[in-house]
Parts: structure tokens; C-alpha cells; sequence
């Protein structure tokens, strides 16, 4: 019993340290973050690999989203006689909830995984060590740049991927199951709102893409440097970020839609 | 007065004591050899050395600066006239030799493109790899990483480089050239060098001033002349390699004889 309370305190000891850890991490981070102005190269060059180099999972996944909501939203809307309404479902789910989510989902298992592995491995053979010894820190020059990529890349991926989603449910609606298209597309600008669903939207993809670039920079930074060290940092970057994702996307969800 | 002073440095990792009460004195201009067996917390000297970790006591001052009373920025100033090579050389891996070389230059100097190249240029001809200037980290061996490592530590003309163990893994030729480069630009360039290293005869061949560590404690001090004839057993031991001395052969632990009497153990 005394070792299961001990073993119990020393795990909460780890886990607030680990979050302090991550909070002077993070503000460690933001302070870097306005001198990235004057060298907006380092961003642009992360924006390719994290953002760019992740625009294929996002365009494929978005299409076949895309595709099974039209199908299963048709599906629904016919015994109602409202298939009309197809565009309208397919939008609002992509634009306030899919988008966003699955696209952070994805952004973290891409993007998140190879960031932690890069940090992670830059650390276990001494280039982070190596880059302090020559009086340039680290987290202003290689970290701030992957964090300032990662907020900027997380949004334009869900719109990506909202659009992507809505091209398919527009195949798969007017294509393949006969959907009018003038009323697929009218009633979707009728019925969804700039600041209500897609501003929403872009919140959310931000704050998504704000903890998982965190996340995953975090564990890379602090991975044990060795390849197992990394390998567990890897898992735990996606598995925090699914959890971080959902959770807040509950959160988000109730504030943003709750009182409607 | 010495460059780098330490005085009744005190490091411990959990309860293990890395060092009680060591003093070191490295003067200016001269390589100096901290030596001892792995695990004695060399590598940990040069962090302590550099500010990257903090000592639980005592002081460590280079050029009459205590290091760690530094503020972030001053540390960083001081940082900029101390080379660090690293044993893996620690380039980074996603630039070429040439951007490598040129990346202290880059962050700290406002200099044009054209003279930053005529100095990166410079720096390969006195390592041998001005060649090499297009490769990638990984196309280098192992030699080869820490040459550019060491082109890539003087480009700020530092006041001092740390070297943590140039020699291991290299091969013969490898060797001879770092031993010959270390030395050459120490003298060349009027540098004072650190060197931390197990390889006796490559580091006894280029050192002025020898300490010997074992156990968190300075064993001996002295030229390599001076310890090669001491009369300690522990130096003598180490400094020709004798496999069994004060440093015993067989790991701590009950007597072979009891051991084998005990069959059950693994019944």
C-alpha cells in the first residue's frame, strides 16, 4: 500500500514537473517568436516541410471524407425527402467539426510525429548542445521557426481540407447520386455564416495546431537522447495530441455552439 | 593568470558525485589534457566549463569571468570566444560542410556573402576540406566530421577550443591528422586548448599539462614527462594500460571460489 502511494506521488511529482517543463518551454518559445520577423526565411523553409510536405494525406483524406459524407448524408436526407440539404450538412460538418479535427489529427500523426523525431535526433547527436556551445540558442533558431510554421500551416491545412471535403461530397452528391447542383451549392452559401461556422472553424484549427506543434516540439526537446528515448517521445507526440485534439475540440465546440 | 580557473567544483547526478573538490588551472596557450577512465564525468567538465550545466559548489571563471554569475547574454558573449568540438562533431545534418562552417559567421557577423565564403574557404584549407565544401554531414567520416567541426569552432577566432575525445574511434590516419591539426592550430592561431581525452599516447604527444581524474578527484597533475614517471600505481596504470592495478580487473563483488559453490543461485 505505502509503495502504490509512493510510486503514486512520485508519478504526480514527474507529470507537474514534465508540465512546468512545458509551460517555460513554451514561453521560452513565444519570446523567439517576434525576432522570426526580421528572418522570416526560417519560417517559410518549416512551412515547406510542415505544411507543404503534409498538403497529400490532407488533400487525399479531405476527398474521401468528403466522398463518405456525401454518401451517408444522402443517404439520411432522402427519407426526409431534403437531400437538397446535402451541401448545407456536408459544410457545417467539415467547416465547424471534420475540418478541423481530422485534419489536426493528421497534421499531428505527419507533421507532429516528424518534428519530434528531428528535435529529438538533432538533440541525441549533440547539434542542439553543439548550436548553445556556439552561442546561438536553440529554441529561437531551430524550434521558434517550426512553432511560428506549425500555427500558420494548421489553418490553411483545414481549409484545405474542408474544400477538398466539399469538392468530394459534390462528386459523390451531384455525380453519382443526383443531388441538383444549383441547390448543393445555394443553400451551402445560404446556410453557412462567415463568423459562425468558418471563423469558428479557423479558431479551432489554430488552437489545434498551437498545442500540437507544442506538444510535438516538447517531447523532441525533451526526449531522452538515445533511439529508444526518441521512439517513445515519437508515440507520445501523437497520442497527447489525439487526446489534446479531442478534448479541446469538446471545449471549443461548447463554447463556440453551446448557448444555440 | 590562468584562463580557466576551477576551484572546489562539486557535481552531482542524484546522489553520485561526478567531482568533490576539484581544482584546475588551464593556462593560456598551452593544450592542457584532462584524462582519465570513461564514466569519470570529462565530458561533464567541458559542459561545466561552458556554462551548460551548473557546478553544486565552487567556481569555474574563464578570462576572469565567473561563469555561472553570467547573465543569458553575457554567457552568449563569452560562449562566442569559446570553441567547443563535440566527439560526434555535431554538425548539423541538414546543411553542407560549407553552410556548417559558415553558420557561426551567419549568426553572429553582419559580413557580406563574398567574405564569408573567402573565410569558410580558409578555414577547410587549414583542415584539408576545402574540397569537400558541397558534401553533406552524412557523406563525411568519421575524421573527416571532426575536422570540419574543428573549421566550423575557430571561425569566430575563439580565445579557446574544448575538444571532447578528438581521437576515439579514428583510425590511424584520422588520428595523425587531428593530433597534427590540434596542435598546429593551437600554436598557429595562439589558441589554448582543452582537450579531454583516454587515448594516452595521441594526447600525451600533444599536451603541455596533464591532469589525471578519477573517482571525482584530481589523482595527478603534471607534464607528461612527470607522470609517466610517477610513482603512483593508479598513474602508472593508466597512463601504459595495465589491465589489472589499483583499478581492478574483476567487477566488485564476492570471491570467485564462494561464487562457485553456490549452484542454486540460478537453479
Amino acid at each position: 500500500m505505502i509503495n502504490l502511494i509512493r510510486s503514486l506521488g512520485r508519478w504526480g511529482l514527474g507529470t507537474f514537473e514534465r508540465l512546468g517543463r512545458g509551460h517555460l518551454f513554451l514561453l521560452h518559445i513565444l519570446a523567439g517568436v517576434p525576432g522570426l520577423f526580421l528572418r522570416f526565411s526560417l519560417v517559410i523553409q518549416q512551412v515547406y516541410s510542415v505544411g507543404v510536405l503534409s498538403l497529400l494525406i490532407i488533400l487525399v483524406s479531405g476527398l474521401f471524407v468528403g466522398m463518405v459524407l456525401g454518401l451517408q448524408g444522402y443517404n439520411t436526407l432522402v427519407d426526409f425527402g431534403a437531400e437538397e440539404s446535402l451541401g448545407v450538412l456536408v459544410s457545417l460538418s467539415l467547416v465547424r467539426e471534420l475540418g478541423p479535427v481530422v485534419s489536426a489529427l493528421l497534421f499531428a500523426g505527419r507533421a507532429g510525429s516528424a518534428l519530434t523525431a528531428e528535435i529529438g535526433l538533432m538533440k541525441s547527436t549533440e547539434q542542439l548542445s553543439g548550436m548553445e556551445m556556439m552561442a546561438v540558442d536553440p529554441i529561437r533558431r531551430v524550434i521558434a521557426p517550426r512553432f511560428l510554421a506549425g500555427l500558420l500551416s494548421m489553418p490553411l491545412l483545414a481549409a484545405v481540407f474542408s474544400a477538398v471535403g466539399i469538392i468530394g461530397a459534390f462528386l459523390v452528391g451531384h455525380g453519382l447520386l443526383g443531388v441538383d447542383d444549383g441547390a448543393f451549392w445555394s443553400q451551402m452559401q445560404a446556410k453557412t455564416d462567415f463568423y459562425d461556422d468558418i471563423l469558428n472553424g479557423v479558431i479551432k484549427s489554430v488552437v489545434f495546431g498551437f498545442v500540437v506543434t507544442w506538444i510535438a516540439l516538447f517531447e523532441g526537446h525533451d526526449a531522452t537522447p538515445t533511439s529508444e528515448g526518441v521512439g517513445r517521445a515519437t508515440t507520445r507526440t501523437v497520442v497527447h495530441s489525439a487526446f489534446a485534439i479531442l478534448g479541446l475540440d469538446f471545449v471549443l465546440t461548447a463554447l463556440m455552439f453551446g448557448d444555440e | 593568470m590562468p584562463l580557466v580557473k576551477i576551484r572546489d567544483l562539486h557535481f552531482y547526478r542524484g546522489n553520485r558525485a561526478i567531482f568533490e573538490g576539484v581544482n584546475i588551472d588551464i593556462e593560456r596557450g598551452k593544450v592542457t589534457a584532462i584524462m582519465g577512465p570513461s564514466g569519470t564525468g570529462k565530458t561533464t567538465l567541458l559542459k561545466l566549463i561552458g556554462g551548460q550545466l551548473r557546478p553544486d559548489k565552487g567556481t569555474i571563471e574563464v578570462d576572469g569571468q565567473n561563469v555561472h554569475k553570467l547573465s543569458r547574454s553575457d554567457l552568449y558573449e563569452l560562449r562566442k570566444r569559446m570553441g567547443m568540438l563535440f566527439q560526434s562533431g555535431a554538425l548539423l545534418t541538414d546543411l553542407t560542410v560549407y553552410d556548417n562552417v559558415a553558420f557561426p559567421l551567419r549568426e553572429h557577423t553582419d559580413l557580406p556573402e563574398s567574405m564569408i565564403r573567402d573565410l569558410v574557404l580558409m578555414k577547410l584549407q587549414a583542415v584539408g576540406l576545402r574540397n569537400a565544401r558541397n558534401l553533406q554531414p552524412a557523406e563525411l567520416s568519421g575524421g573527416m566530421a571532426r575536422r570540419v567541426a574543428l573549421a566550423r569552432a575557430v571561425t569566430l577566432e575563439p580565445m579557446m577550443i574544448m575538444y571532447d575525445e578528438p581521437f576515439t574511434g579514428q583510425d590511424p590516419i584520422s588520428m595523425g591528422t587531428l593530433v597534427n591539426l590540434i596542435h598546429r592550430i593551437n600554436d598557429a592561431m595562439g589558441l589554448t586548448s582543452i582537450v579531454v581525452s583516454h587515448d594516452v599516447e595521441e594526447t600525451a604527444e600533444i599536451a603541455d599539462y596533464i591532469y589525471l581524474l578519477s573517482d571525482g578527484k584530481i589523482i595527478e597533475h603534471g607534464s607528461p614527462v612527470l607522470l609517466r614517471g610517477s610513482g603512483s600505481q593508479w598513474v602508472q596504470q593508466f597512463m601504459h594500460g595495465y589491465p589489472d592495478g589499483p583499478v581492478p580487473f574483476h567487477y566488485a563483488g564476492p570471491d570467485f571460489e564462494e561464487d562457485l559453490l553456490k549452484p542454486e543461485e540460478y537453479a
